[in-house]
């Protein structure tokens, strides 16, 4: 809490007119659709496993069919939002650990193969054998699967989403789950959806202590999802969570159409949720105060050095760079001009 | 994800081997720029940049706004107003007494300053960082690291995924419509291999854009900056010449009378994939969270 008493006497920080610093990104809105989607195949596809396990079949079967309903529209969804299309495959010229989107493409088109046999396996019995290994594959493999997806927006210089790298994926596993449930509960008959209600209404629980958790720890860096179009979106997608739930835990227990409508309204909100993440990442990239604030907090708090440099010796001289050969009589000249202290980087930042 | 210059140098002899050159790069000195835009237009001219009109903008002289796909020089002006000779007095004497001698020793007081305004301007670039984040999150390779330690995108590679243009701390790299891909300075690469200066420094009236091996630019910019801290600019500083700060270095790095974030730069930019650890954790966790919940919930009730 100090930090944030810190803050508030802080001046606003200075832009360029205004100017964002960092680029919005270009992303279209196929992209949180997918985020969707793709949590709806992951989770879909460890709640068929583990029904399966538990000896549910009806569930299981459904389950399989969502996870491959939603396996099937994920990629048209993310091949639409490149600006060359037709060279999707290039995706998977290389395999790079620091790039999300790389190891998604990878996880998403290993998901996509063994859900497909998965989910044939299940509906028609046809390959018995593949489809045992193809069921533990999707199972395992859904779970990154559900997840990844934030750790690709986190791994930006967006603030709003690489400051909550530590919770964002946990709201949009909470999201998966709740999304995954509320599908099985809609196209499963009642009696045999008890599991998938649980999920759908844990998964909505979670999703909002996940939520109002990241926005606590984000700070004033989570101003931009209480704004603008994130902040309606989060509201429209709340209540959709709890009134689906409290329909799904209710009515929907006993219903077909009454867990219909409870898991649409679940389905409903966790497209919100990840609308208002979405839109909050660009309202946050947009306000150059909200990537030159915490930069400039950083320094002045001596967390950080900053890029800047206003004496050479602040400079690095352990590697051996350029700096280390540099003329000493001129640097000698600067000390005697100047006493060291009011060129400190922290004070010309101060000012 | 090399995180430093040593890093950097073993990547280049791995990659390129006997081919490795030394790394060049820009330091741009904004002390004398005079905002002529010269390159910007020999930048557009040369790689054949597609216009792009802003209208006027109501920012100085500014009607470019900022670096993009379509821009990939872009010269920045700030107007400042700056106590002189009385006022600068009623402030400080000692200022007032350095000021008139930088006027005197180094003739300080042209273009930039005069009747209380001070002109900032200053030509920005792709920064070429020692650990740049454009490249760590292509998942295409299209972006790469070149013999000459500079960051270039491939346009037959390129799908125009558009995850570089987030990733970048500066808004360097963008999204070229209806092209499709993602385009920013590659420092002329097909000048560099003909040994060639990149068009923008080659055109710079002034020399604010100077051109070169960065270990010699870097101990230029010492110098220059030691010279102007000498003749009282003490708001002098090198921005992006350290190795140490959060990308590691620039390859383009700059002098600055100001703060960074006056002229649109951020103050303690960090490479995004610092943090990957930390990123690829949390995804696990929730990863191992989420099937938890489920097994929870499939397990621990009714079994239909």
């Amino acid at each position: 809490m100090s930090g944030e008493r810190k803050m508030v006497e802080r001046a606003e920080p200075r832009s360029y007119y205004g100017q964002p610093v960092i680029k919005e990104p270009v992303w279209t809105p196929g992209i949180p659709f997918y985020f969707f989607t793709g949590g709806v195949a992951g989770a879909s596809a460890v709640l068929a496993l583990a029904a399966e396990a538990r000896g549910n079949e009806e569930l299981a079967r459904r389950a399989w069919l969502n996870a491959f309903a939603g396996i099937a529209v994920s990629p048209p969804l993310l091949i639409a939002d490149l600006g060359r299309p037709e060279r999707f495959l290039n995706m998977l010229r290389m395999f790079k650990i620091t790039s999300p989107m790389s190891v998604g493409s990878w996880v998403l088109a290993a998901s996509g193969a063994s859900t497909t046999l998965a989910a044939l396996n299940a509906q028609t019995g046809l390959f018995p054998r593949a489809g045992r290994g193809a069921k533990i594959a999707a199972g395992v493999l859904g779970m990154p699967l559900s997840t990844y997806t934030a750790a690709l927006l986190s791994n930006t210089s967006v603030p709003a989403w690489h400051e909550a790298r530590w919770t964002l994926p946990f709201t949009f596993g909470a999201s998966a789950a709740a999304s995954a449930g509320a599908a099985a509960a809609v196209t499963t008959r009642p009696k045999a959806a008890a599991p998938a209600r649980r999920l759908a209404v844990g998964g909505a629980v979670a999703e909002a202590i996940a939520a109002e958790l990241m926005k606590q720890r984000l700070g004033e860096q989570g101003e931009p999802y209480a704004k603008g179009r994130a902040a309606a979106f989060r509201r429209v997608g709340a209540a959709a969570l709890a009134s689906g739930a409290a329909v799904l835990s209710g009515p929907g227990s006993r219903s077909r159409a009454a867990a219909a409508v409870g898991g649409s309204l679940v389905m409903v909100g966790a497209v919100c949720a990840r609308w208002s993440v979405f839109r909050a990442g660009f309202q946050s990239a947009a306000d150059p105060k909200y990537t030159v604030g915490p930069q400039r907090a950083r320094i002045e708090d001596g967390l950080a050095r900053g890029a800047a440099r206003a004496t050479p010796q602040e400079a690095n001289l352990g590697d051996g760079s350029a700096f280390s050969s540099a003329e000493p009589q001129r640097r000698g000249d600067v000390d005697r001009g100047q006493p060291g202290a009011s060129r400190g980087e922290g004070r010309a930042g101060a000012r | 994800m090399p995180h430093t210059l040593i890093e950097l140098e073993r990547q280049a002899q791995e990659t390129y081997g006997g081919d490795a050159k030394p790394r060049m790069g820009f330091f741009t000195d904004t002390s004398v720029c005079i905002g002529c835009k010269a390159c910007e237009v020999a930048c557009k001219e040369w790689n054949h940049v597609p216009e792009e009109i802003e209208g006027w903008s109501g920012h100085s002289y500014d009607h470019s706004l900022d670096l993009g796909a379509n821009r990939w020089r872009h010269v920045a002006f700030i107007e400042q107003e700056k106590p002189l000779g009385a006022d600068a007095a009623a402030e400080s004497l000692v200022e007032a007494a350095e000021r008139a001698n930088a006027v005197d020793g180094w003739g300080l007081d042209t273009y930039q300053d005069g009747e209380g305004v001070r002109w900032l301007m200053s030509s920005d670039v792709c920064k070429h960082c020692t650990s740049a984040a454009c490249l760590d999150v292509c998942p295409t390779g299209a972006l790469f690291r070149t013999e000459f330690g500079t960051v270039v995108v491939q346009a037959d590679v390129c799908n125009g995924c558009g995850y570089c243009v987030p990733a970048c701390p500066f808004g360097v790299i963008d999204k070229r419509e209806p092209d499709g891909r993602v385009w920013k300075c590659t420092l002329c690469y097909d000048r560099l291999k003909d040994d060639l200066e990149p068009a923008c420094a080659k055109a710079c009236p002034t020399d604010s854009i100077q051109f070169g091996e960065l270990d010699d630019l870097r101990m230029r910019a010492e110098t220059r900056l030691a010279k102007l801290q000498d003749a009282g600019a003490g708001a002098a500083r090198l921005y992006g010449a350290d190795p140490d700060d959060g990308v590691g270095g620039f390859g383009a790095f700059f002098l600055l009378l100001d703060e960074p974030e006056v002229y649109g730069l951020p103050p303690d930019p960090v490479v995004t994939t610092r943090h990957v650890g930390q990123v690829w954790a949390a995804a696990a966790a929730a990863a191992v969270a989420l099937g938890a919940g489920i097994a929870a919930a499939v397990f621990g009730g009714s079994r239909t």
